[in-house]
């Protein structure tokens, strides 16, 4: 299990050393920020979990051994938090799956992101809906408008699935010094530097390559 | 319930800033001994009596509260601290001072907790609140100078701070993005000839006067996230 530095769990130098904690408390943020769903943190998961049911083990053994009841509950509290930072992140996860639903399954890059078990609930929440679309209100409809993903037969995309607002705004902390192009290809190329530790206003597509890589966090 | 915050309110309840801000380290004496507390969180040390430690809020709050130690407030926790903040804070009219990223909440809970072991209480827990007020208020005629631009610089603003502004403040990036958007071409090379940048890159030249402003009047390295250092 790895621990903290002494010095704050908010020391950037010792990132190498964070605990999982502080890792799942970043990417609970950065998720809860973001308009998109983000990838999944397997592992982190993992770890978590084992971390978690390893705690929760030993709280028992405390409680049958006498230990100090002090101790016990400060443990307890610390599971707490931690469980709290888990449920929390899946849930954030499972809200996104269920607005985007259709963008989800459509798009590879974001099923990428989904965990396994995330793959399986998107793809039977979308199969119920479509059914019940279908049942209530689809087959009523005249022919050429009775598809769940396309407004009529006439329209060429898939324009009934909405898909999320990557130009929404969102308030971001940068981890090291980092230059990022304002605007897309071929507009005139202005530059946004932000040093370590600036807050900023930003559009979510502009930093969404650094999130990923860890250079910037979401606040 | 986890994870179901309405997000047209603010994205954090208060709770979740507060559950952020709970992670901060604060330095407790305590009065006993107790052994390693080998927390998922982390390893905090033996604790002896008499010798100060550095813990999380969150279990030097637990343990406060169950009379087991006693707190040493922050630095920056001092009446002197304060005030000099305070005036700064009332002079510049758009610029924010320094403080600790979670202030607010930091002081909060030393307020409700640990009355006894900040020296003049009542003083330093006036000038918090002064200081709450002068900053919000700044935010809020700040709010009202916005111009659209792509990224908007916000120096030294506290977690709480950010989390109340950001619905609004969202809303009007974007529409104004959104209008903004067709008359980019145009626009933006006139911009650009008007106005030189400046060496330290602000973002473009059309905005918030007020918030992105770099130079502070009071030179001081903006502390987000971690408490100054003894």
């Amino acid at each position: 299990m790895t621990s903290n530095s002494d010095l704050g769990s908010a020391d950037f130098e010792t990132l190498a050393s964070t605990s999982d904690v502080e890792l799942l408390k970043r990417a609970w943020r950065n998720e809860k920020a973001a308009p998109e769903i983000l990838q999944y943190e397997g592992a982190l998961v993992e770890r978590a979990k084992g971390q978690i049911e390893l705690v929760e083990e030993n709280i028992e053994d405390y409680v049958n051994n006498g230990v100090d009841p002090l101790v016990v509950s400060l443990y307890q509290m610390d599971l707490d938090r931690t469980q709290f930072l888990l449920r929390s992140y899946l849930r954030v996860r499972l809200l996104k799956i269920e607005k985007f639903m259709f963008h989800n399954l459509k798009s590879e890059e974001a099923e990428s992101r989904l965990s396994e078990q995330e793959k399986v609930f998107a793809k039977s929440c979308a199969d119920d809906l479509a059914k019940h679309f279908e049942k209530c209100v689809l087959s009523k409809l005249p022919e050429n408008y009775q598809s769940v993903l396309k407004q009529s037969l006439i329209s060429e995309a898939d324009d009934m699935v909405p898909q999320p607002h990557l130009d929404t705004f969102v308030v971001c902390r940068s981890n090291n010094f980092v230059s990022l192009n304002l605007y897309e290809e071929g507009e005139s190329p202005e530059t946004v530097e932000m040093e370590r530790g600036d807050l900023y206003f930003i559009r979510y597509k502009i930093v969404k390559g650094a999130i990923e890589s860890g250079k910037i966090d979401l606040i | 319930m986890a994870g179901q915050t309405d997000p047209h309110i603010s994205l954090f309840s208060p709770q979740e800033v507060e559950f952020m801000a709970e992670d901060e380290m604060v330095e407790i004496v305590p009065n006993m001994n107790m052994e390693p507390l080998n927390f998922i969180s982390g390893d905090f040390g033996r604790f002896l009596p008499q010798i100060p430690t550095q813990v999380p809020l969150w279990l030097a709050v637990a343990l406060k509260r169950r009379g087991k130690c006693t707190f040493r407030p922050p630095e920056w926790l001092s009446v002197d601290n304060l005030t000099q903040v305070l005036e700064a804070e009332r002079e510049s009219q758009s610029t924010f001072q320094a403080l600790p990223f979670s202030y607010v909440e930091i002081a909060r809970l030393l307020f409700d907790h640990a009355r006894d072991d900040i020296p003049d209480m009542y003083m330093v827990r006036s000038l918090v609140e002064d200081i709450r007020d002068v900053r919000l208020h700044k935010l809020e005629t700040n709010l009202g100078s916005f111009q659209g631009t792509s990224a908007v610089k916000i120096s030294n603003v506290s977690a709480m701070e950010v989390n109340l502004v950001r619905p609004f403040v969202r809303r009007a990036l974007e529409a104004f993005y959104k209008h903004d958007k067709p008359e980019a071409d145009v626009d933006r090379d006139t911009r650009s000839s008007r106005q030189p940048r400046e060496a330290n890159n602000e973002p473009r030249e059309l905005q918030c006067p007020c918030l992105s402003e770099k130079k502070s009047q009071v030179s001081s390295v903006p502390i987000f996230v971690e408490l100054p250092e003894k």
